[in-house]
């Protein structure tokens, strides 16, 4: 991520110059995100898939669906993780071994993007209350790296899971057992979207490239639902918000959000 | 949020929450600042039955060396929670929800702290969670500002923590942690009460656009009055002998 970019003091000011002019390195509006296409079902053997492309950013997403023992305290809900983590061929400076701490703050925010938003209907996902429930696991694999992948991995996530198809399955002997070829729609309530802006200076721009990302003061990333309410919410980099800003950011999130969950439910 | 089924009532029809608080009430916050012998600064907060000490070592030079940056000082954070801090024992390993907060607790300090004075080095924070009991990140981040202050390391303002929220429909200042597992929202902010800067920000849960501005006023209301306890912990220290600032 931004920590291992070196870019310097030259091209920030580049970047801020064109910002003040009203204009973007790539040539974009300061409120518009990259070109995003979804592809579902890329993946067949997966229960449900999407390569998401933001840009020259990409993330495949594959959901698989199993099932687990509940936890003992939500014996009555079905079991939701999502997980996300960079490729070594996404970028020169992405590793490989145990994750990073922007990698884990990655897997974390697409989660609970997800899961705050109360995406499924857990309550439908239950095969025999505190034995068996059925768990959708949703890992991101960020394939190539070009900025912004908060926003990848959360329509990469989204496409996936809406699409996705729940086996059947049935209790025997206090076992379920899988009904070949049966499937069921997933419990969707409603279609969680990401917005990351970065300020730069003064300005906040909308989904930013790798280059804005290595110079930027601070980002933040907001997610809203299908009714245009909050539901998540990661501030990060080194520099703060204003109170006025928040609230821009908000509405300028629901608002993009509306535009990007068009083409993720065209998708399917 | 979770909305965990549990029986607690979290606000009763006088608009009073489960531990007696009003909507807009914190818990009781108080902070000591150098309590440690070693660190060259220190502090020890209790935020409700939040305890938490924060030691500051720093600035030093940096191991491993490669992490040294010749234009700037670098500010490493650590938030850790002892196993016996919470209900069931937990494993003292970092857990990724650690390796997050470090991370957001860290971002939300950089902004308070004149790093470029000290190039070259490393100032670290060490934040150790004995009892959790819901906020813990805000009550960190409250404390290890106090604890840079006292270390002497030039800041450009206090970073104060208090979260806001959503139970039982109602918009409520400094979540607790039954609020934080049957609730609906919890949105932890840091502030800077004297550049009017936001620098850590978090939410899970659903808010409309309306609650979400709520939420932000009342929590910057409740980091202004957290801020007047961080003062003051530093006045009781510095001015103890009686002095006026």
């Amino acid at each position: 991520m931004s920590d291992g970019l070196i870019i310097d003091q030259l091209k920030k000011n580049q970047i801020l110059d064109l910002l003040k002019e009203g204009k973007r390195v790539d040539g974009r509006q300061f409120d518009e995100p990259r070109k995003l296409t979804i592809d579902i079902g890329v993946i067949p053997k997966a229960e449900g898939s999407a390569r998401a492309r933001l840009g020259d950013t990409e993330v495949v997403a594959g959901v698989k669906v199993q099932p687990e023992r509940p936890f003992p305290d939500t014996g009555d809900k079905g079991m939701l993780i999502c997980t996300a983590e960079i490729l070594p061929i996404a970028h020169p400076s992405a590793e490989t071994g145990p994750p990073q701490p922007p990698v884990v703050e990655l897997a974390r925010v697409t989660d609970r993007g997800i899961r705050e938003s109360g995406m499924l209907d857990m309550k439908q996902l239950v095969l025999e209350k505190d034995k068996s429930v059925i768990g959708v696991f949703c890992d991101n694999a960020v394939t190539d790296h070009d900025g912004n992948l908060f926003d990848a991995c959360s329509y990469a996530s989204t496409a996936a899971i809406n699409a996705c198809k729940i086996p059947k399955y049935e209790m025997q002997d206090e076992k379920p057992v899988k009904i070949e070829g049966e499937f069921t729609e997933p419990p969707i309530t409603t279609l969680p979207v990401s917005v990351t802006m970065a300020k730069i200076g003064d300005f906040i721009v909308v989904d930013p490239t790798i280059e804005e990302w290595g110079i930027m003061d601070a980002r933040i990333t907001i997610t809203s639902n299908s009714d245009g309410n909050v539901v998540a919410l990661q501030k990060g980099g080194s520099d703060g918000f204003t109170q006025e800003e928040l609230i821009k950011c908000a509405e300028l999130s629901v608002k993009v959000g509306s535009k990007i969950r068009e083409i993720i439910k065209q998708s399917k | 949020m979770g909305g965990r089924d549990t029986d607690i009532v979290l606000l009763d029809e006088n608009g009073i929450r489960c531990d007696g608080r009003k909507v807009n009430e914190t818990r009781k916050v108080t902070i000591k600042a150098g309590v440690l012998k070693n660190a060259n600064g220190s502090a020890y907060i209790e935020f409700g039955d939040n305890k938490i000490l924060v030691g500051v070592y720093g600035p030093r030079d940096v191991h491993p060396k490669h992490m040294s940056d010749t234009d700037t000082g670098i500010l490493r954070c650590r938030y850790h929670m002892a196993p016996f801090s919470v209900g069931e024992r937990k494993n003292p390993a970092p857990s990724r929800r650690e390796v997050e907060i470090s991370k957001v607790i860290k971002e939300a300090l950089e902004p308070a702290v004149m790093l470029k004075e000290f190039p070259r080095t490393a100032v670290d924070v060490y934040m150790e969670v004995l009892q959790a009991d819901g906020g813990t990140r805000c009550a960190a981040l409250t404390g290890a500002s106090v604890a840079l202050a006292d270390a002497g390391i030039p800041m450009r303002d206090l970073v104060a923590g208090c979260a806001a929220g959503k139970a039982a429909d109602a918009v409520i200042l400094d979540v607790n942690n039954e609020e934080d597992q049957a609730g609906q929202a919890d949105l932890p902010i840091g502030y800077m009460p004297n550049l009017k800067k936001i620098t850590l920000l978090q939410l899970d849960g659903v808010l409309t656009p309306e609650e979400y501005k709520q939420c932000i006023e009342i929590g910057i209301d409740g980091c202004n009055q957290v801020y007047e306890i961080q003062k003051k912990a530093l006045q009781d220290k510095f001015f103890a002998s009686g002095e006026k600032q």
